[in-house]
């Protein structure tokens, strides 16, 4: 089983040199600590910027600089800063190559639930809803089961929506699966973690064909 | 054209109960804080407020929440807001939550003269109820979109790091975000500056915001800059 951080490692190996690449808030964020060596990427941030940097060291911080999540960062060299409307216009036109995020639920269409739980939690979608319906590849990160031990991987979605068939693939602390017209399809199972166990947690339609191999993270 | 006011208060004279105010800023990042405290002041009311967020409890809009002068409240996230949380679940507060890009390209469209705009954000989901949704090809991929409307304010609010006495706006790093949009979208657009220079003084190929868009601006004082997230390495 992985922790958030390993999580975050494993779906590091997903970017690809020269992608400009959008990271949520939460496990999504921490994959930029990860990101191997060589391998060039520009971070989006959806309040405006590109290139964003590392944070900042102690008694740098900028107060009007920050990241979507409202923590202070840094620019990088040949960084660039710009409105909102020109920040989602990017994000519509499919310029940002890879949407990584997190998410409440996932059903095994692609649809996906992150904003809302009816009565007890209204946080708001942010740019989730935009980013979703527009990315050309979205993985999403996040816990195979929730605090309740129930399935967060379905057949359809329980709570309100933040996009439908939209997710390509999801990466849990048990296993990394493609959503594909047939179901979840299981690709990679973490150290340690059976098929069984991954059967057991996921309560949407699961693909196993042939031999499953364990994850590569380091 | 001098758009200069002395302060906050005549920039704010005409502000009554009951008007529709886009607020620039992303969090406490680019908020327009002394026009912010002089509505706190003049306890104007019944406020419905057009903003990316709603603040904190206790700085940025979560100070006109605390004294029950916003109506109702048009914003993408709150998360950082528990007394928002609250109104919002007990009903004591009308709420519509909309997707960020959409929030953003409604007030552009409003500074662009355009009537409405379509996107793809919120398609399947509630946000889509009792939306016109059309088809189009896009990138060679055809799908669904919602027909959003341009945003109708009587004013915005905003706040830029330099501005002259033309009106023309500079913005300083992500502080930027929604004022520029917003700055276009207002029928009144009110701006607070942390400077405020002699016309001739910006660099023309450098201004973000037109003079054109803006009708009051003035030197805001006391800029507290909160930071909500402090976030640091060690050296």
């Amino acid at each position: 089983m992985l922790d958030k951080n390993a999580i975050a490692k494993r779906i590091a190996r997903e970017v690809k040199d020269g992608m400009y690449v959008n990271l949520g808030i939460g496990i999504p964020t921490l994959v930029a600590n990860y990101i191997p060596k060589g391998i060039n990427v520009t971070l989006q941030s959806e309040n405006g910027i590109l290139g964003m940097g590392p944070f900042p060291f102690e008694g740098e911080e900028d107060a009007d600089l920050i990241n979507a999540g409202k923590q202070t960062v840094t620019l990088l060299p040949g960084s660039v800063i710009f409105d909102s409307a020109m920040s989602f216009g990017m994000i519509r036109a499919q310029k940002v190559d890879l949407t990584i995020l997190g998410a409440m639920e996932v059903s095994e269409e692609g649809d996906i639930a992150n904003w809302k739980i009816p009565g007890k939690m209204v946080k708001g979608m942010g740019g989730a809803m935009d980013l979703v319906a527009s990315a050309k590849n979205i993985i999403v990160a996040m816990q195979h089961v929730n605090k309740a031990g129930e399935s967060k991987l379905l057949p359809k979605c329980t709570l309100p929506l933040t996009g439908i068939k939209c997710i390509k693939r999801v990466v849990t602390e048990l296993a990394v699966l493609d959503v594909t017209p047939q179901g979840f399809k299981l690709l990679e199972r973490a150290p340690g973690v059976s098929v069984e166990d991954i059967k057991k947690a996921t309560a949407g339609k699961l693909i196993v064909e042939g031999d499953i191999p364990e994850m590569v993270i380091d | 054209m001098n758009k200069v006011v002395k302060n906050v208060d005549e920039a704010l004279k005409d502000f009554r109960d009951g008007m529709t105010l886009m607020v620039g800023g992303f969090g406490l990042c680019g908020i327009p804080e002394n026009c912010i405290a002089a509505l706190v002041r003049k306890g104007i009311k019944g406020l419905t407020c057009i903003s990316n967020n709603a603040g904190v409890d206790d700085f940025g809009l979560g100070l006109l929440l605390q004294q029950k002068q916003i109506k109702k409240m048009i914003a993408s996230y709150v998360g950082e807001n528990a007394e928002f949380e609250r109104l919002m679940l007990t009903g004591e507060m009308e709420v519509e939550l909309i997707p960020q890009g959409t929030l953003a390209t409604r007030c552009m469209a409003a500074g662009y003269g355009m009537p409405a705009i379509f996107t793809p954000a919120g398609v399947g989901t509630e946000v889509a109820q009792g939306k016109e949704v059309r088809r189009f090809s896009y990138n060679g991929v055809e799908k669904d979109y919602l027909m959003e409307y341009a945003f109708d304010s009587d004013a915005a609010l905003v706040k830029a790091w330099r501005g002259d006495t033309e009106g023309n706006l500079v913005y300083r790093s992500t502080a930027r975000n929604f004022n520029p949009m917003m700055a276009m979208a207002g029928k009144i657009t009110i701006a607070e500056v942390e400077e405020l220079v002699p016309a001739g003084t910006l660099d023309p190929d450098q201004i973000h915001t037109p003079g054109i868009y803006v009708h009051r601006i003035f030197q805001g004082e006391k800029y507290e800059k909160r930071i909500e997230q402090r976030t640091v390495r060690k050296k």
